[in-house]
């Protein structure tokens, strides 16, 4: 059984009159194995954060999930009461948010944030949830743990803010850890640390991973398949290598070409004409097609249906459609 | 820097060093040393790239450069020129000729303003032009940094951030400048749009000669921008030399560090992982002798007493005790 399978997901904003949906999430599927690690990749306005909100029913109020279905380890989420969901995030599956600072209470000590995860899912003195959160600082590499749980956010650096917010998320032991940009506000020496870290808990803990991400070299070094999503559809879907031998989406290929390579600097980078689109305007048939060079009369006219180009690699695309 | 040719701007033992204040008269208790004793060069088309941490001296060199802060010790010399010399006519002068492109093309433009006129204010502030010469300019720009001519009449908030940055970039080419300083041009961008505005400024160096001094945190991005690059850690440059012979083998043990904890560009890219432990140390209080010492996985005693030189190690040039002097 897979730990997480998506099914037809379609999340849509809705305006306050009702008069104007925008599709942020339409018709994704895809799924992840127990200990996997899922790489989602995007631009800004691509539904990749819907996406993961989506995930834990954690969306605005305008936002609402129209079709198709979650399946967690079993369960089907999209039918449990908003209790039951509270009582399954944080539990058993957790997400680490892009901003520490702004994921954590600067008026609470860590310790106190790190053992209020504890309190609420699990029946653990306060005593004991401290001991706990001190042993789970230990465990997110940080120096000190002792005296550290006994400080304040502010008092930390953004790396070792990030490590908390990660030691909140594996503090209940979840099978799923959804990272959305987990390391975007981090230096680079930092990103590698909170990486190697990120990929020790899933191996300690056995947890599997969903990155979501603007970054191909993140998933290229942590992910071992990859959904890649343009204008709130999943255009492409695979494992991570197979995708980057052999991208079948123009979009996916034109992404992965135009990343500068290290001590390679004679080469024009491929760049894609266009911006990506208004998600509340979208073209018409395929999203990509007005920037797209492979672009045929088709794309204009009818959104492509989903096709299998390779074993278990999935593809949107006309050109490949038979 | 090749011999025999002056370069655009160059600066010598630049130092810039920020007074801590505290207490009720708010007297002096300490420096930042943002910038310690750093010397490059640029040359007419070329590129420097500066990597680094945050909190590395990076932006304070830019700034240093721009002329937006006065260093404390050393010298910047534009065209040969020392700048400290110059009279308010040459400051001025070189305030046209050096030019900056941020990182966020939200925050520098103001949105009260059409395009037309966030293009020509350099031009009005700085030179008497008429109002058809100021509009040939505007479309002049706009074709060079391709964008349509009617953006002119726009106002910021109908562009992308992609295109935004293009105004800006355009905005800065107005005077004619002969360096950019370039700092995170790409970073609040999405990705299919840089390697557009990357290379736009590749293309609009070759066509107009302009030097860049080009500050990222993308490592990759910076090697392929640029002709030289500088690695600087807690306000020293502690390796600088051609980008590829840089980026493809490290001799500094932060430089190769750094380099190793860049993201692969494909999940078969596997460089041997250095993970650095703990964190940059604060800048005012920077550990003594080699800057680097505590997180350097090769210190020698010597590393915490002495400051190790920059010396030429096989075709760039390297501050560490690991090279013996010659």
């Amino acid at each position: 059984m897979k730990l997480l399978e998506v099914d037809g997901l379609s999340t849509h904003y809705i305006s306050a009159g009702g008069t104007r949906v925008t599709r942020a999430v339409d018709k994704v599927s895809f799924s992840l194995d127990a200990r996997g690690t899922l790489g989602v990749v995007g631009e800004s306005g691509s539904g990749k954060t819907t996406l993961a909100l989506s995930l834990l029913r954690l969306l605005p109020p305008a936002a609402r999930i129209v079709g198709g279905a979650i399946r967690f380890e079993g369960d089907d989420l999209l039918a449990k009461s908003d209790v039951e969901m509270r009582r399954i995030r944080g539990k058993r599956m957790a997400m680490i948010l892009q901003d520490p600072m702004a994921s954590l209470n600067p008026l609470f000590t860590v310790g106190d944030q790190v053992a209020e995860t504890l309190r609420a899912h699990e029946h653990v003195t306060r005593r004991n949830a401290w001991t706990k959160a001190r042993d789970l600082l230990a465990a997110v590499r940080i120096a000190a743990p002792a005296q550290r749980v006994r400080e304040f956010p502010h008092q930390l650096s953004g790396g070792m803010r990030q490590r908390i917010v990660g030691a909140i998320a594996i503090s209940c032991e979840p099978r799923l850890l959804i990272a959305d940009e987990p390391t975007t506000s981090l230096d680079v020496t930092i990103q590698a640390q909170y990486l190697s870290l990120l990929r020790d808990l899933q191996r300690e803990h056995g947890l599997a991973l969903i990155f979501i991400t603007h970054n191909l070299g993140i998933v290229a070094k942590m992910c071992d398949s990859v959904v890649v999503m343009y204008a709130g559809r999943l255009v492409e879907s695979g494992p991570v290598r197979q995708i980057f031998n052999s991208p079948a989406h123009p979009y996916t290929k034109a992404l992965i070409e135009s990343i500068p390579r290290l001590g390679d600097s004679t080469v024009r980078l491929t760049a894609i004409d266009g911006q990506p689109p208004d998600p509340s305007a979208l073209p018409s048939g395929c999203a990509f097609h007005p920037r797209c060079p492979k672009a045929m009369e088709r794309c204009r006219i009818e959104a492509p249906p989903n096709v299998e180009v390779g074993k278990s690699q999935m593809t949107a695309c006309w050109l490949w459609a038979p | 820097m090749k011999e025999g040719t002056t370069p655009v701007i160059e600066a010598r033992h630049l130092t810039k060093h920020f007074p801590v204040r505290s207490g009720l008269f708010s007297r002096p208790t300490g420096f930042v040393s943002a910038v310690d004793d750093i010397s490059f060069g640029i040359d007419t088309g070329r590129t420097l790239g500066v990597v680094g941490e945050s909190g590395c001296g990076k932006t304070t060199t830019a700034k240093l450069v721009l002329k937006l802060e006065e260093p404390t010790g050393g010298e910047l010399l534009f065209e040969g020129k020392n700048l400290q010399t110059h009279d308010v006519e040459e400051v001025r002068l070189y305030r046209r000729s050096v030019q900056a492109v941020f990182q966020d093309p939200y925050a520098s433009l103001n949105p009260r303003m059409r395009i037309s006129a966030i293009i020509t204010e350099p031009l009005i502030t700085n030179e008497r032009t008429t109002s058809a010469q100021a509009n040939d300019r505007v479309e002049h720009l706009l074709d060079v940094v391709g964008l349509p001519r009617r953006s002119a009449s726009l106002f910021p908030h109908e562009f992308s951030g992609g295109q935004r940055q293009r105004i800006a970039i355009a905005r800065s080419l107005a005077l004619s400048p002969k360096l950019l300083v370039l700092d995170e041009p790409v970073s609040a961008l999405d990705v299919s749009i840089r390697a557009q505005i990357l290379n736009l400024l590749r293309d609009l160096q070759i066509q107009l000669g302009l030097s860049y001094l080009f500050i990222a945190h993308d490592l990759a991005a910076v090697a392929h921008m640029s002709h030289t690059i500088a690695v600087m850690y807690l306000g020293k440059i502690v390796e600088v030399g051609e980008a590829n012979t840089v980026a493809k083998e490290p001799k500094h043990p932060y430089t190769q560090a750094l380099f190793s904890a860049a993201l692969p560009s494909h999940p078969d890219d596997h460089r041997e992982g250095i993970v650095l432990a703990g964190e940059v140390p604060s800048p005012l209080n920077p550990p003594a002798g080699c800057r680097f010492h505590p997180r350097c996985a090769f210190a020698m005693p010597r590393c915490s007493t002495e400051i190790p030189a920059l010396q030429l190690v096989e075709g760039r040039e390297v501050a560490c005790h690991l090279f013996p002097t010659q």
